[in-house]
This record gives structure tokens, sequence and C-alpha cells, in this order.
């Protein structure tokens, strides 16, 4: 669209920073090279598959069974994320406490982790000897090697996108506020669930977006601790590097297309509701 | 409902923000809090909201003790600076918020909660605007919706803080004549926090003058004008003047030369004169008078106002003139005598314990006519 110069002038405005050409160019240049051009291949790659033998591939009872672990654990994960992460960024926001930089930095360690550590220390921890899963075992929880496992490990990974979302809108939350709604009556439960938390809606749901997207793509730190059993928990990329190991490159292409169709999709809903929400709440204005 | 503050001390860590603090508020009366910032106003006013609570004394509503009582239990409607509305609920939501947020018991049904609202949004002329966000209301708006949401709650007491400090000037008076009217109609028991003092004496019936912690002065409008009964709240309170005099057998001396003006009943000793540049006469021929040369003169809406030099070891003096009156070119000696004036006599500062057991400065002022 910005492209056609017919429409090109009303994006330009006035401003004390010239240079719009400049920074469109080059944003469109890195996207297309470290982006689009990737994709595309991978989109050409699976088109030349044929209409009839994609939907086969596609449906086939692997595929879809990986794919709805890959998702649904990924969006049990975020859920959860979302709670904790609320509160944590909640504590770091509003309380003084001893050590309260070293947990600040504490919350980015999964960030910087390679995630196949993560995931050999969170088996070595939840598998039924480890210290944890010694002590879930005798009452029947299995956590390594099931569903539950991959959820813990994705839990893991997309901590920090909801914490460090969320943690620069708390911060701006003007005191007058809650103290508005105590004089109005509302009791503590009230202020939160009524005052703060629809604030902080928008930002909650960009790093819950951004822990559910971590967690569909997430490698490393699943496989160690997932077990990989086919149709019980086995995760869509690592049926995607399968198929590779066979020569399968049509069925490899094929999950991938539909992993990054479901992902767009999920992202696209997710914004569009935040944009509605800024929109109303009026950030940004 | 009556408000009474009994000996209300408060300290922030081991500074103290006000000082045995005492003041009866009538119901149903418009009360001002006036003062220079760090007076200690503010904090009055959450004290009495119950946002803070006092390290020592007693804060009672009508005859009930609610010190101990929690904000939400004081019911009083609180007004913010910055409006400090609920910026993700439309007008009505934010207006209807403090009874929907009420125990079943005592919460009104739903359309009945709908009409109160839009009643006050009606009171406070946003009809037409229950439906938009806070965000795309103007400054003056929102202020009114704040206080809207504030009176929805039927409190015992309004306390605004500030209320206009974050509007312009034009809004600000219109918002300020608006209010008076809402309060005549309504009656709350209301109590505002300003530094402005034009807007405290528009506003309100009764003035509380604060300084430093304390209360200097309480009284109508006129009493803090024409009455100030000390050197703070006659230097804080309009314009004035302040010279150093001394008094010698009742008679009033500036200089070497006495003045005209008599205080008969005071010892004998330097004390301060303070005077407003419009209480005083031209005197031509001076048997007894201040006299200065003009070194500016300004012409301000209906009057002119004359800066005087009195001599090098003294401040300058501002006289206001009716324009026909006054000569305005400069180094023209004009004598002149207050009309209106009082006199304040200096604390002797020999220490500590002794300065406790002398009369304070304001029981020693007399005022002369």
């Amino acid at each position: 669209m910005a492209s056609r110069s017919s429409t090109r002038w009303r994006f330009r405005q006035p401003s004390v920073i010239p240079g719009f050409g400049l920074a469109l160019g080059v944003t469109l240049a890195w996207l297309t090279l470290i982006v689009l051009i990737p994709i595309s291949g991978l989109i050409w790659r699976s088109s030349g598959l044929g209409w009839s033998k994609f939907i086969e591939l596609t449906l086939d009872p692997r595929t879809v069974n990986a794919l709805t672990i890959s998702f649904g654990t990924a969006f049990i994960a975020a859920v959860v994320n979302l709670f904790f992460g609320v509160i944590l960024a909640w504590a770091l926001v509003r309380y003084r406490f001893p050590g309260k930089r070293v947990i600040d930095a504490m919350v980015d360690l999964p960030f910087a982790l390679p995630t196949a550590v993560a995931g050999i220390a969170l088996t070595a921890l939840y598998a039924p000897n480890g210290w944890i899963g010694s002590l879930l075992e005798p009452l029947g929880i299995k956590i390594a090697f099931t569903p539950a496992g991959i959820v813990v490990a994705l839990i893991f990974v997309g901590l920090p996108f909801v914490v460090r979302t969320v943690q620069p809108i708390m911060e701006e939350i003007d005191k007058e506020v809650e103290e508005a709604a105590a004089t109005l009556g509302a009791n503590r439960f009230q202020t939160i669930s009524r005052v703060l938390l629809p604030g902080l809606l928008p930002a909650g749901l960009t790093g819950f977006a951004l822990a559910f997207a971590r967690g569909v793509g997430e490698y490393g730190s699943v496989i160690f601790i997932a077990g990989n059993l086919p149709y019980v928990s086995e995760i869509a990329p690592l049926l995607i590097i399968i198929r590779l190991e066979e020569f399968n490159y049509a069925a490899a292409t094929a999950i991938a297309s539909v992993m990054l169709l479901l992902s767009f999709f999920m992202l696209l809903v997710i914004n569009m509701i935040q944009a509605w929400s800024r929109g109303r709440y009026g950030y940004g204005s | 409902m009556e408000v009474r503050v009994q000996n209300i001390r408060k300290e922030f860590g081991r500074f103290p923000a006000l000082e045995d603090v005492s003041l009866d508020i009538r119901s149903g009366e418009l009360i001002a809090l006036l003062g220079p910032s760090g007076s200690g106003k503010t904090t009055l006013l959450r004290l009495v909201a119950g946002l803070e609570s006092p390290t020592e004394g007693m804060i009672f509503f009508g005859e009930q003790d609610a010190s101990r009582k929690s904000v939400q239990e004081r019911n009083i409607g609180f007004v913010f600076q910055h409006y400090a509305l609920f910026r993700h609920m439309t007008v009505l939501d934010n207006v209807s918020f403090g009874l929907k947020v009420r125990p079943s018991n005592r919460r009104p049904p739903a359309a009945e909660i709908r009409r109160r609202a839009l009643d006050l949004i009606d009171l406070v002329q946003l009809s037409g605007l229950e439906k938009r966000y806070p965000g795309q209301l103007s400054g003056g708006q929102r202020q009114r919706v704040a206080l809207a949401r504030a009176m929805a709650v039927e409190p015992n007491v309004l306390l605004l803080d500030e209320p206009f400090g974050a509007l312009d000037a034009q809004v600000r008076k219109e918002l300020r004549k608006w209010l008076r009217e809402i309060h005549d109609r309504t009656g709350h028991t209301t109590i505002f926090v300003t530094h402005d003092q034009e807007e405290a004496l528009e506003l309100a019936d009764r003035v509380v003058v604060m300084s430093k912690g304390a209360i200097e002065q309480v009284g109508t409008p006129d009493e803090i004008y024409d009455h100030p009964v000390s050197p703070f709240v006659y230097g804080f309170i309009g314009q004035s003047n302040c010279l150093n005099v001394t008094l010698a057998n009742g008679e009033i001396w500036f200089e070497d030369r006495p003045i005209g003006l008599r205080a008969a009943n005071e010892p004998d000793g330097t004390a301060t004169l303070y005077f407003r540049p419009h209480d005083i006469e031209l005197i031509d021929g001076c048997g007894g008078c201040l006299a200065g040369l003009v070194t500016a003169s300004r012409r301000v809406a209906g009057t002119r106002h004359l800066e005087l030099d009195l001599g090098r070891a003294h401040p300058s003096v501002e006289i206001e003139l009716p324009p026909e009156r006054a000569t305005s070119t400069d180094h023209t000696r004009v004598a002149f005598r207050p009309t209106k004036w009082k006199l304040f006599r200096k604390e002797e500062k020999r220490g500590a314990a002794q300065q406790r057991v002398e009369t304070p400065a304001a029981e020693l002022a007399r005022t002369g006519t």
C-alpha cells in the first residue's frame, strides 16, 4: 500500500525529524530480507504439493495430534503466565523488599538461558526420581514425559514476556485512581477487579500473545521433558524435524505452513482485540 | 454533616506536616483551606478523607468518631486535582461506580442507579456525553465528571483537592461560579483546598488560612481580608506593604518623625506597620505623614499603582490611586497616610523558653481606622 505513489503523500506528516521515506524503506527492505523471503519460500514449497496432497498431509492423525498438543500446551502455558506474570509484575512494581533487583533480573533469565539447558534442568527436577517429581509420584501425578511437562517448560520460557509487557504499564498507574475507587466505597477486591485489571488488559494481552507465540514455536526445552511419544506428547516442531530426517520435505513444509497460518491468525485476532481496547480506553491518545 | 477536627497532628517519618490543628466545619458550609505549598492543607484534607491516618488527634463526622474508620466506611466524596477518572469506563459508568460497588443489601436496583447517575450528569451539564470515555473529554468536562462521581454516593462531606488547579484560567473561572451554584443547590458540606486566594475568597463561606502545618486564621472572606490576625495572613492575602516603625508615647514614628497615626495603648518599642495599597489618603502639606518619591507607575485596570521610595533603608511601598488623582511623572514627591493599618510587634528572640511566655504578636495588634 505504502508504495503506491497516488496515496503515498498522505503518509507524510510534517515533523521535526524528517526521514519518512528512509525509515519506511529500511523497514520494508529489512522485513523482506529477514521475514518475508524465508516464509514465502516455505509457502512456495508447500504450494508445490497441490491441494489434495496438502490436505491429506495435514489431516494425517499424527500431524493433527502434534498440532493440537503444540497449540494446546502453548495456550495453557500462556494463560498460566498471564496470571502469575501479572502478580509477579505487581510485586516488583508496588513493593520494596530486599533482593528486589535480583528478582527483577532473574525474570529475564529464561530469555538468556539456552532452552536445552532449561529443558534438561526441568526434566531432572520433574522426572519420577527428581526432587519435585519424587514428591508428586506418590500422589499419582506425572509431569515429565507427559503433556504437563510441556506446559511446565513453556511456562518457563514464556514468563518474561508477560512480566516485561505489563510492568511498565503498571508503573504508570496513577495511585489517585485507586484512592478514588476507595473513597467511592470500593473494597480492595473491587478496586483490583474493576479498576486496575481492566486498565492492564491491553498490555496483558500483548504479553499473552508473545508468550503464546513463543510457546508454539518452542523446541529446545520441550523435547527433553516431553518424552516425545507420538500421539501423546509429540509437538509439531519436533514432527517437522522427524519428517525432515526422513527426507519427507513435503510433509515437513505442510506442517510448517499450517503452524504459520494458525499462528498468524491467532496473533491477528489478539492484535485486533488489543487495538480495540486501546482505542476504547484512550491509551496513546 | 458537621465535621470536627480535634488536635490533629501528622508526621511523615520525622517531618511534621500538621501540628495540633483543630477546626470546626459547620453542616452545609463551603470552606476553603488556603495556604502556600507545604502548608499542610492537602494533608488535612486527606486526613478528613481517611486517605492518611493521623499521628495523634481525632476527627468527628457529626457526633461519630471517624478517626478509626477506613476510607470506604467514611462515605465521603473526593475530587482529585488530576481527575483520577477510570479511563476504561464511560462517563455513565464512572458516575455510577460508587453505587455499583455497594454491597447488595445497600445497593439500589440497576434502573435506579442509572437514573441517579443520569440526573447527576445532567446536574453537571454533561447530558448527552454519558457514553463518552474520559479520554474524549476536555479537562473542564473531566473535572465535572469527577464531581458528579463524588456526589453520586451522597457523601457526608465533599472534599476537593485543588479541583481547578490543572485547568486554564478561563475554564477555572467558569467552573468556580458553577461549583458555587451546585453547592447552593445541593447543600453538601464541602471542603476544598486551594493555593489561589482569589478562588478561596470568591467561593468560600469561610476561609482557613494555613502556614507551616498550622492554622493561622479562620474566618469569612471579609474577616480574612479586612482583619488579618497575623503578619503571615496580611502578607499572603491580597497586596500589602510593611514598614519598620517605632512607637513612642502612643505615636507611631517612621525614621525620625511621627507619621500622624496613634496607637494609644501600645508600649514603646519597635513594630511593623502593615497597610494595604488602597487603604491610604493623600495629604497636601505634610504635618505627620509618610512621603516618598515615585519610582514607577503602572495603570492596572481601574486604578493606578505607584511605587514609592521611602528611603534607601526601606523596601519600596506600593499605593493605589484613582487614575485622575495620580501624577504619573517620576520623581514626584507624594505624601500619604494609611487609613486602615495594623501593627505587629516582633517577638524578641531571647531563647525558646522565654518566647513561649511572651504574648503572641496577634494579641498585641491593634487596628486603626
